[in-house]
């Protein structure tokens, strides 16, 4: 009989967190719990000015202090040709200022020492001189003429701007709005906004003098993308390099790049020939590394008068702070931008990209965002309700009429990518269900006549996650693909590895369900091990929402493998020819006498102990995984909200997401995923974003100036499902650990947007804070959220 | 956290505590929920040479009403301990409407009524409750006790009136003429956050007028902002239409707020005089039906 696959813990069912087990125990490990012995603490002195010539560094009172080990510059880096580094995006970023600083916050000395509180006491005696330099906060103040040059240490770069680029159809798309019936347009800010996981960054490096071998615990989501660059940058030959990544507190894409402290930590151990720890405080990780966001974004829509929409244009400009230094597909200077109006069948489109340099910290491509696709569909939402408004037709029915059909598959979107399956018009239906559209529009008609002011806000979106494909994605030349390596014991049980890394997605837990699925062992006899390079097989790691459709479908593909091999060893050990053996979860037999057969635990003890003549012995094996195409999840959230007028307080009444990320392996942590992302999303709706004064100072470089939602805050979410399984995974399922963060904060805005219609105000930039809903209200007009910010009168 | 050198000390007196602060001179500091204090010394914003931790001093954690009517906050007792407390929530509204908006529920559980009010941040919730309802402080020191009014007790942005050798051991809200009403309504970006601007409103009436008032800012000024003005030119009369809106008018005026990522100065102003409109029309309609 074949096995129950809940029981087992198979695709499906909604298991335990395995790894639960140790974090409410308090037994995790993260790289700050790691203690090496002799190992010695450093801590980084940062730059209080956003651009600034460096005068002099005086470090002499530093070394004057009882414990102090090395103090670093910059100029001790480049005697060692490290002072830069290359970035993940073909530019350079310094390790540490040496001619000026370009952003607050960057690494201007470093000092190592027996503590961590020795550390930071010499870091505050050593004096740095700096001559302040004009500050550039924007674009437009980066693109204006006669701008400072922030990048005077590239050759042949004489302006701010790091590129421009485009794509689509330009002439089409120019056609199509010649003969459209209404042009709709729409100006934002997506404001940046900062991952800020709880752990912040960190590492132990700890280079050993004999062996030649150097190892590096750090808060990393891509180790071997790390040993990669750190092989280039320290140029060490790759089996010299040993990175492992730890539990991770939380990534979100912060802990996807190469950071300074981490190449400094590297450096120290090398010079001391001791291990060297490094953990980022706080204002640290706020104020220097990978943020989200920081995206002007411009656009229009052409539609004919009964809705159908011709075509679409857009421009980004894009900020990239100091250095470019975005972790993304090298063919896609502003990721995934393109991938806007995907659900929307929309005959042609024209995008045109341009991102500059500021005085900010670099970054861009983090905070779930699939490289950019939550900046590409917070403005089609936004676009497509403001289309909608000028057209003067209902919000739900606009966007079913545009809709990519059930039956439209593989269907090719005007930017070029390939979607293939969904039901959008379907998912829309359930949560328009859920949220009794009909009714909520009428009883907003009735408040409205005593003077209160509730909005409904929709946001629909198909999304590319899980690059990806070898063809069209790489970092630095490598390819997306990822891997699996699965060795079953003699016992039936199995350890497992991957080339992602989890950092709270829960691949401990769902890894081994898809292996029980396939090979009925149950999940509680598979262990997952990852984010160790001399163990772990070579992968991309974990961000963009790929792990369950690149490394998940390694996983699967492993796993029939090793199918395969103890196919054979059931039919030696049944007597019988291969072609005469069934499978059914958990269990080989005779196809003529079902109840003859053997176990997988069976075979498994067979391939140690009684194999067939001639073949190899054991049950282990590898897959690497080249995704055909990305997966396109789809997700319809739609929230209702009631706005204060008085003050502009907004409160959220309800919010209903529909979610259709094909096959669910757990549907707990598939739920989890989603709430946390609607969280994120609200945040950032409502009230987070990193600013910045006209000075350059970074305005939320602690939590009491960049805020995070707690649960008194955070709305409830209904959750629904629809499930459309991906033709090509191998188990039908499509990623989702980002569609929530982007799909929802177009309905939390468009939502606020709908109660105030027939205010005059088309646009509030996020985060809606209570202050600009309150004077977009009182003035009529669109409120810009862009830095610097006001702080006169 | 790694904060400059300190030396910790533990009193188990308040003899002992005040001479560990007479020995320090002025270098050292008292420790009370840790709540303003520990976070500064993280960002080496304070550099104490002596912590004087006044924790396990007994006898000063409660909150209790004499028989004359006046409620008395002993230096320990916790912003938790007013939230639930029972005295509170029947007889000074204020304090309790005050009580469930200040920091978040894990701070509540730590941080101290007289520790927020010494701390003297003009964001700092209690201040304004306390200047509303004419409190007094009691100070102890080398040479004995001495009452400092609420009004007076602040001095500037995080200064005091305290001396470097004094404690200041209990906060006091005297007992009321009238019949009691009162209100905190505090604009926060999120639960935990300082206030974009928050009022205190604290009434006595008779006979359906307003006996005496009182009227604090929170968070638009560089100190709390005692609203007296405004707050004088409700008694003597009951609350109207009018005498609310103007009150919200001259309270609005006394407010001094900067543009800031938390709102424009005039945001802030206008939330003011909302907020005290909102509070007075509460006791507005409920004198009303007690009437
Ligand atoms: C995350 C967070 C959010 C917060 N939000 C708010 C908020 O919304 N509203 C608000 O009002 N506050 C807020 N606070 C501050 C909090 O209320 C503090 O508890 C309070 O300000 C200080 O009280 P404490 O007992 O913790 O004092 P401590 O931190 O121990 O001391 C503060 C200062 O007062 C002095 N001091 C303390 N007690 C005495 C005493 N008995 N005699 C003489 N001097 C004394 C100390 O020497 C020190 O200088 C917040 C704090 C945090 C950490």
């Amino acid at each position: 009989m074949a096995l129950d696959e809940i029981k087992i813990g198979g695709m499906g069912a909604s298991r335990r967190r395995v790894e639960d087990n140790r974090f409410i125990r308090g037994k995790g490990n993260y790289v700050d719990d790691i203690v090496l012995p002799a190992m010695l603490h450093m801590e980084i002195l940062r730059s209080p000015m956003a651009h600034a010539r460096i005068k002099s560094i005086d470090v002499s009172k530093a070394w004057e202090i009882p414990g102090v080990r090395l103090v670093l510059t910059g100029e001790m880096l480049a005697a060692r040709n490290l002072a830069w580094m290359p970035t993940l995006s073909y530019d350079t970023q310094a390790v540490m200022a040496m001619d000026k600083v370009r952003f607050q916050g960057q690494e201007v000395a470093a000092v190592i020492a027996d503590d961590p509180y020795i550390a930071k006491d010499a870091c505050e005696a050593i004096r740095v001189e700096y001559e302040a330099l004009p500050v550039i906060v924007n674009p437009m103040q980066a693109m204006a003429p006669g701008a400072a040059l922030i990048r005077d240490d590239k050759e042949n770069q004489t302006d701010n701007k790091v590129f421009d680029w485009e794509v689509g159809d330009r002439a089409g798309t120019d056609k199509a709005f010649a003969e459209a019936d209404l042009i709709s347009k729409i100006e934002l800010h997506y404001p940046r906004s900062h991952p800020s996981p709880i752990e912040t960054c960190g590492s132990i490096a700890d280079f050993d003098r004999a062996t030649g071998k150097l190892t590096v615990y750090m808060t990393t989501q891509a180790p071997h993308i790390i040993r990669a660059a750190v092989a280039m940058v320290a140029e060490l030959p790759e089996h010299m390099i040993r990175i492992v990544s730890p539990d991770l507190g939380g990534g979100f894409g912060n802990k996807v790049p190469v950071y300074p402290g981490y190449v400094i930590s590297i450096l120290a151990s090398i010079l001391t020939e001791r291990p060297v720890k490094w953990i980022e405080d706080k204002t640290g990780n706020l104020i220097s590394t990978g943020f989200g966001r920081d995206v002007y974004l411009q656009g229009e829509l052409a539609v004919r008068k009964d809705g159908k929409m011709l075509g679409v244009r857009m421009h980004t400009i894009s900020d990239h702070g100091a250095f470019f230094a975005d972790a993304q597909p090298s063919k896609f200077k502003i990721g995934l931008m393109h991938s806007a109006f995907a659900c929307y069948d929309i005959p042609v489109a024209h995008l045109t990209a341009t991102g500059t340099y500021t005085n900010k910290a670099p970054g861009g491509v983090a905070y779930r965002c699939s490289f950019r696709v939550t900046e590409a569909m917070f403005f089609q939402e936004r676009m497509v309700q403001a289309a909608a408004d000028d057209l003067g037709m209902d919000q739900a029915e606009f966007r079913r009429i545009n809709f990519v059909k059930d039956d439209d598959f593989p269907h090719r979107t005007a930017y070029g990518f390939l979607t293939d399956s969904g039901q959008y018009g379907k998912c829309l239906d359930v949560g328009l269900e859920a949220i009794d559209y009909k009714n909520f529009l009428v009883q907003k008609e009735e408040a409205k006549k005593r003077g209160r002011l509730l909005g409904i806000g929709i946001s629909t979106m198909t999304e590319p996650l899980g690059a990806g494909n070898s063809r069209e994605y790489d970092i630095l030349g490598i390819k997306m693909f990822d891997s699996a390596e699965l060795r079953v014991h003699m016992s039936g049980k199995a350890i497992l590895r991957t080339g992602a890394k989890s950092q709270g997605q829960g691949h401990e837990t769902t890894w081994a369900q898809i292996v029980a699925h396939e090979l009925g062992i149950p999940a509680d006899d598979i262990v997952v091990e990852e984010g160790d390079t001399d163990t772990a097989p070579f992968g991309m790691g974990t961000y963009a929402s790929r792990s369950t459709p690149v490394a998940g479908a390694a996983v699967a593909m492993v796993s029939r493998k090793i199918r395969a091999k103890a196919r054979k060893i059931a039919a030696h050990l049944l007597e019988v020819s291969e072609e005469d053996v069934e499978w059914e979860l958990g269990r080989f037999y005779v196809r003529s006498s079902p109840d003859r057969g053997v176990t997988i635990q069976d075979c498994a003890m067979a391939a140690y102990s009684n194999m067939p003549d001639g073949m190899e012995p054991g049950l282990e094996n590898n897959a690497y995984y080249d995704p055909p195409n990305l997966t396109w999840p789809f997700a319809c959230y739609i929230s209702t909200v009631e706005v204060d007028p008085e003050t502009g307080v907004w409160d959220v009444l309800k919010v209903v997401a529909v979610d259709d990320c094909g096959v669910r392996i757990n549907p707990m942590i598939v739920e989890g995923q989603i709430m946390g992302g609607l969280t994120e999303a609200y945040a950032m709706a409502s009230m987070q974003f990193i600013t910045y004064d006209v000075e350059g100072n970074c305005v939320g470089s602690n939590y009491m100036d960049y805020l995070l939602p707690t649960a008194w805050e955070t709305p409830g979410f209904e959750l629904h499902e629809v499930v459309t399984p991906c033709p090509h995974h191998p188990i039908g399922a499509k990623g989702i650990g980002e569609c929530a963060t982007v799909g929802g904060p177009a309905s939390f805005v468009n939502a606020v947007m709908d109660a105030l219609r027939g205010t005059g105000v088309r646009n509030i930039d996020m985060p809606l804070l209570a202050d600009r809903v309150y004077e977009a209200i009182q003035t009529g007009k669109d409120i810009s959220g862009a830095p610097p910010i006001k702080t006169e009168e | 956290m790694y904060p400059p050198r300190f030396n910790y000390e533990s009193p188990k007196s308040l003899a002992e505590a005040i001479s560990l602060l007479t020995a320090g001179g002025g270098e050292a500091k008292v420790l009370a929920g840790g709540q303003s204090l520990v976070p500064m010394l993280k960002l080496r914003f304070a550099s104490p040479e002596m912590l004087v931790d006044i924790n396990n001093i007994p006898g000063l954690n409660y909150v209790r009403r004499d028989a004359d009517g006046s409620i008395h906050i002993g230096a320990l007792c916790r912003h938790e301990d007013l939230e639930k407390s029972e005295v509170i929530a029947e007889h000074q509204p204020t304090i309790a409407a005050a009580a469930p908006l200040v920091a978040d529920p894990i701070v509540r559980t730590r941080g101290t009524f007289v520790g927020s009010v010494c701390h003297a941040d003009p964001q700092g919730d209690w201040s304004a409750t306390m200047i509303a309802l004419d409190g007094h402080i009691v100070a102890q020191g080398p040479n004995g006790k001495r009452n400092i009014p609420a009004r007076d007790f602040v001095t500037g942005p995080f200064q005091n009136a305290l001396a470097f050798d004094e404690i200041a051991i209990e906060a006091v809200i005297p007992a009321p003429k009238g019949d009691v009403h009162g209100g905190y309504l505090k604009l926060e970006r999120r639960v935990g956050d300082f206030a974009t601007a928050a009022v205190a409103v604290a009434v006595e009436t008779s006979g359906g007028k307003v006996i005496r008032a009182g009227i604090a800012l929170t968070g638009v000024g560089g100190r709390t902002i005692n609203a007296n003005v405004a707050a004088d030119s409700l008694v003597g009369s009951a609350l109207t239409i009018e005498s609310i809106a103007r009150a919200g008018e001259l309270a609005a005026a006394a407010a001094e707020p900067r543009s800031d990522h938390r709102g424009s100065a005039s945001y802030k102003r206008h939330i003011v005089s909302t907020f005290l409109t909102r509070i007075l029309n509460n006791i507005s309609e409920s004198t009303v039906k007690a009437a």
